[in-house]
């Protein structure tokens, strides 16, 4: 469900406010320091935990760890299933964006709720769907044994199930920034006798934008991070259908801690990464 | 009729090609795949799909699953809506990173947090070395994944609350003041009904992933059935054993219980907003 709060909702400056609304100064610090306890406590603790269970046994295990062939297989894998879902996803969401934004038409509201589905599913449940396609058993199953295709427990499962779940967040962020601008400007553009493709580069592109890049990269820490539904679906074949998540579970359950934690902190930096950029296109998109 | 179609859709190019995309890839990654649990691919009957929908140990994981799930998300209704008010209301020092943080939930793979909750609650961690001489069980109990459920709700509550506290009328506030209410009630008669709509939103979002959640509570929960045993994760064993049919019929119910209770949040929410006015 990430990302399925609009943009507008980061952080910005406080309004001025009169004298007559402040609260007095005991009230504002006990509950300034009550905030800051709950964020230290809810997100610091576990943030800061990563790191120290990662070099607990000293930098030498954690270089191994996330040296050895399993993890950069894993790494690899990871970056594919990446590379691969997040530019598809991309282009469905500017491609619903632009119909449901530039265009009136019954079921609009439908179709933006149809997206948001895979939100408001388990994603064990997105990845069982597939396996009820897709497995052994499922619909196309016997069709796929008999021409010696699989998809279920390999790359293309793996694929599916990560489309599936990072499925509404490039759409999820461009539709209302794309309903805020209006269709004035592309309209100009018809006037003045661009075409098509050219219209979206030249005029709405640079509006949408930094929008547009934040919806990506919430896309892309999902599809990296993804674990229940890719766990469904990946048969946990080591060097070859696992994900640096799944590795993480692994070693975990070898009582692997020390490595399990270095590969956790690749994707704590990830997210640290992610956080960054979203602040910086937050900050573009205000100005 | 063609030109008047014509007209209503506007000038702008495109409506086919992109709509008619949308819906295709719409219907391969998200509707046909989920057409598949509703089409019983699995030669499911209603007798077996009834009698594994109320099997002792499958009632016992939605119990887990929806009671932690509202546990999380009310407590993360109440913290949210303090963090939001702070972040909002006040200036201090460090104030930009420790918004940033509340984000870290969303780009923190689920698993990352699964292993690093369950590191600092169980009983040799941080936390949970010095919560069992007190006798709180956390690490391996339902308690502990509330506490997973809460680290993966905070920020839904609290993204959806800072903007309305910040469009908030200043007026109406000094107003209340002027007439000589004061501080406190004016919060409470104010200030809290405004906010009433978004913190149901916000729970409601931090609800619905609560139930769905596996990442995060997988470590933490110990997987015992009947007591820290969530809906996803007799999914995922059912599959292990090739159940095909139990793991259709208890994400079936799964999805159409959440999906009952998001509309009984939703019917609710308007009713808020229309008390509200």
């Amino acid at each position: 469900m990430a990302g399925s709060v609009p943009l507008t909702a980061a952080g910005t400056n406080p309004p001025i406010r009169s004298r007559r609304s402040k609260d007095s100064g005991v009230v504002k610090w006990s509950l300034v320091s009550a905030a800051v306890l709950v964020i230290l406590w809810l997100i610091g603790l576990p943030l800061i935990v990563v790191l120290t269970e990662a070099l607990k046994k000293g930098w030498h295990v954690y270089v191994q760890a996330i040296s050895d062939p399993d993890a950069l297989s894993a790494l690899r894998l990871t970056l594919l299933v990446a590379a691969i879902t997040v530019p598809l996803n991309t282009i469905f969401g500017v491609a619903a964006a632009w119909a449901i934004t530039k265009f009136k038409f019954r079921g609009r509201q439908f179709l933006i709720t149809l997206i948001d589905l895979p939100f408001a599913v388990s994603p064990v449940i997105g990845g069982l769907i597939y396996v009820l396609v897709y497995g052994a058993h499922g619909w196309f199953g016997p069709w796929l044994q008999e021409h010696d295709l699989k998809i279920i427990f390999a790359l293309p499962g793996i694929i599916l199930a990560t489309l599936f779940v990072t499925f509404p967040f490039v759409a999820r962020e461009l539709i209302p920034l794309m309903e805020d601008q209006g269709q004035l400007e592309e309209e100009a553009a018809v006037t003045l006798g661009a075409k098509g493709f050219r219209i979206f580069w030249k005029v709405t592109l640079p509006n949408i934008k930094w929008g547009l890049l934040y919806g990506i990269i919430l896309c892309n820490a999902r599809a990296m991070g993804e674990f229940g539904a890719v766990s469904v679906v990946s048969g946990h074949i080591r060097g070859s259908t696992n994900t640096l998540p799944l590795h993480i579970e692994i070693l975990y359950n070898e009582y692997q801690f020390s490595a399990s934690f270095a590969v956790a902190s690749l994707l704590l930096l990830l997210a640290l990464v992610t956080l960054l950029l979203k602040s910086w296109f937050t900050r573009k998109i205000k100005n | 009729m063609a030109s008047r179609a014509n007209t209503k859709r506007g000038v702008l190019p495109g409506f086919g090609l992109t709509m008619g995309y949308s819906i295709l890839y719409l219907s391969l990654i998200v509707l046909i795949p989920l057409s598949a649990l509703l089409l019983n691919s699995t030669g499911l009957t209603w007798e077996k799909f009834w009698s594994i929908a109320t099997d002792p140990r499958v009632l016992a994981s939605y119990r887990v699953s929806f009671l932690t799930a509202a546990v999380a998300g009310l407590v993360d209704s109440v913290l949210g809506l303090l963090l939001a008010w702070v972040l909002v209301r006040y200036e201090f020092p460090g104030k930009k990173i420790f918004d940033a943080m509340i984000d870290l939930p969303f780009a923190l793979p689920t698993a990352v947090a699964g292993v690093s909750l369950t590191a600092l609650y169980s009983s040799k961690g941080w936390l949970g070395s010095w919560l069992e001489p007190l006798g709180i069980k956390t690490a391996f109990s339902p308690l502990g994944i509330t506490l997973a459920l809460m680290f993966i709700g905070i920020p839904f509550v609290v993204r959806t609350v800072q903007p309305v506290l910040q469009d908030l009328d200043a007026e109406v506030e000094e107003a209340a003041a002027t007439l000589g209410a004061s501080r406190l009630r004016t919060f409470r008669s104010v200030i809290l009904p405004e906010l009433l709509p978004p913190l149901l939103t916000g729970f409601a979002l931090a609800f619905s992933r609560g139930i769905g959640e596996y990442g995060s509570v997988v470590f933490i929960s110990g997987n015992m059935p009947m007591k820290t045993e969530i809906a996803p994760l007799l999914i995922m064993s059912k599959l292990e054993q090739f159940d095909y049919a139990g793991a259709t019929a208890v994400a079936l119910m799964l999805l159409l219980i959440s999906f009952a209770l998001l509309l009984l949040i939703n019917s609710l929410q308007s009713r808020v907003r229309r008390a509200a006015r």
